[in-house]
């Protein structure tokens, strides 16, 4: 035996999983609630425990590598441009990074703005806007805003090219820490946000870790080497693309429906499939992350009535539930008391209404459209976002989705709808949970072990 | 290097003039932003608001370029590029009409040059020159 330990130090819960990597499988895992107000390795040391009386078999662990989302996850501000474009491109870095963008600029910043920027709790900034050789003028302007409310923050420089030196010389000797890295879209349309991923990971690694008192626990368990979310979106592609011999899966969708947010991340290029469809905006990114700020089944359980309206709601719930729930009421409660976990059968069936919700929500928003255009050569069809409706796969995970004795009949709701027709959702994808929870985890192994990591995901998501 | 933004207005999907303007700017040492057909008043504007762009030319064929004209200058005023030259060729109104009548139309509407049928890329290079003082 040979076991390699898995730590993700999440929002709520400090999770572990223990993997062999000599006889290949899962050996087992733990959870404890993450202590970063106190210490954040007793939360650590708790679930180890755990683990240890669970499988009294691990003698000794070989390595361990770890990701965390704890104390709020890495929450971000993307700077931009044009809305549909700069301002676009750097969200995407922020989000493909693991991040939440918290705040979001376009055009010239405002006194107002940059005053409520520094206000704001934030770890990093992207200042992103115009393409190589555009604009430079507005990038400058949002800058020397950067400047004069002396930013507190890590700032990735990552916009028109022409204008780095000019914005070099603005930061230098005024103690604002800053790195430049390659235009998120160095030509119009084109998303370029490798390297910006990269610097956001390595601030991410070097500072905000310490910033959020994890620091601690890499006395003992070494580095930190990405935000959780990351870990998943690696997890994704990974199983999606599959490693030397070993196959995967093709186009997949990984739906998180967390306490405050709910996550989509898709792998795959989603180009129109016929020919009479153009393509129009921004590139996507093959491997794409939403987050919905909005969509959540407790902290922003009161938000979810912005969405949909009262009558709206009540079709989410199952034809067979004879409970009159009061909506506002329990939406309440689960946002005032967000460890609430159900007990009778209908606060279960509610639970379950809100989850579904989520995950269709979340899919509008994440999934590619279609629009119509009636021109003298007969119909044809314009498509922004990606073409899913290939998707063979769908992967929940999320503590309430995977705790849903129903969770499959809620990840369904992605499927193709007769009432969101221009909608290029999947049509019949076949369903897996992960059950065990361990895609951030995995995320993690593929860093040194991607095969063994692929051959577990297909082993234990099911 | 003067970027410009070409590209083929409305529900239009005529793209062999648009490829040889792109074709010919780009050999004039033009850095050209070619957003393509099927493109809105908007494609064209956000375009020219990241590149930089100093000019916009606009291409119709299929006769409906009057339509998917109007009010471009005012939103390319809106958006804070009221200096960029805007420019529209092909087929750009139904039916035969004077040319005369048309190029003043579109003039009112804002159009700093506009060109009729057959206008060879070479005519509107020479006026591009002149415009931006290259």
């Amino acid at each position: 035996m040979n076991p390699y330990l898995l730590v993700d130090f999440g929002s709520t819960y400090t999770k572990l999983t223990a993997v062999d990597l000599e006889g290949e499988y899962i050996i087992g895992t733990a959870k404890a609630p993450t202590t970063v107000e106190t210490n954040v390795l007793d939360g650590y040391d708790r679930a180890f425990k755990y683990l240890i009386n669970d499988h009294p078999e691990i003698k000794e662990i070989s390595g361990i590598s770890a990701c965390s989302s704890a104390a709020g996850g890495l929450k971000m501000a993307a700077i931009g441009l044009v809305e549909e474009l700069t301002v676009e491109a750097a969200k995407r870095a922020c989000l493909g990074a693991g991040a939440i963008v918290k705040k979001i600029y376009s055009h010239h910043m405002t006194k107002h703005e940059a005053r409520e920027l520094s206000e704001a709790d934030i770890d990093i900034v992207l200042l992103a806007g115009g393409t190589n050789g555009g604009n430079k003028e507005c990038i400058l302007h949002n800058a020397r805003k950067l400047k004069e409310i002396n930013i507190d923050v890590p700032v990735i420089i990552a916009g028109n090219k022409d204008a780095t030196d000019e914005i070099e010389e603005l930061f230098e000797g005024t103690g604002i820490e800053y790195v430049i890295v390659k235009n998120v879209m160095p030509q119009l349309k084109k998303l370029n946000v490798k390297e910006a991923k990269f610097a956001i990971r390595k601030i991410f690694i070097e500072k905000i870790i310490e910033a959020k008192g994890i620091k601690k626990a890499e006395e003992k368990i070494g580095e930190i080497i990405m935000p959780t979310p990351e870990a998943v979106l690696q997890a994704a592609e990974l199983l999606s693309e599959g490693f030397e011999d070993e196959e995967g899966y093709g186009e997949l969708i990984v739906v998180d429906i967390g306490g405050a947010t709910t996550d989509v991340h898709t792998i795959g290029e989603g180009f129109p499939k016929r020919t009479e469809v153009i393509l129009k905006g921004l590139e996507e990114p093959f491997a794409k992350r939403t987050v919905e700020g909005d969509l959540g089944m407790r902290y922003s359980a009161n938000a979810l009535l912005g969405n949909v309206s009262n009558y709206e709601f009540k079709k989410y719930f199952e034809e067979d539930d004879k409970c009159n729930h009061n909506i506002e009421a329990s939406l309440e409660r689960r946002a005032k008391n967000v460890d609430f976990i159900p007990e009778t059968k209908d606060e279960e069936e509610f639970d379950k209404a809100i989850a579904k919700i989520c995950c269709d929500i979340s899919m509008s928003r994440h999934v590619g459209h279609v629009e119509v255009v009636h021109t003298p050569l007969g119909n044809m069809y314009y498509q922004t976002g990606k073409d899913l409706s290939g998707i063979r796969y769908v992967i929940g995970t999320g503590g309430v989705l995977i705790n849903n004795k129903e969770a499959k009949k809620i990840l369904k709701q992605v499927n193709k709808k007769s009432n969101k027709i221009l909608e290029l959702r999947p049509t019949n994808p076949s369903i897996l949970l992960d059950k065990s929870y361990i895609l951030s985890g995995m995320g993690l192994l593929s860093q040194k072990y991607p095969k063994l990591a692929l051959k577990l995901m297909k082993q234990y998501l099911m | 290097m003067n970027t410009v933004v070409i590209g083929v207005i409305g529900a239009d999907v005529h793209a062999v003039g648009n490829k040889i303007i792109d074709y010919v700017l780009t050999e004039q040492g033009f850095n050209v932003v070619n957003i393509g057909v099927l493109s809105s008043q908007e494609d064209f504007i956000n375009a020219a608001i990241e590149t930089d762009a100093k000019a916009i030319l606009v291409s119709s064929l299929y006769g409906h370029g009057e339509m998917d004209c109007r009010f471009f200058k005012e939103k390319c005023e809106e958006a804070g590029l009221g200096h960029v030259k805007l420019y529209v060729g092909g087929n750009i109104v139904v039916g035969k009409q004077d040319f005369g009548e048309v190029e003043k139309r579109f003039k009112t509407m804002g159009f700093d040059r506009v060109y009729p049928p057959g206008q060879k890329i070479e005519h509107a290079l020479c006026d591009l020159r002149e415009d931006l003082g290259t």
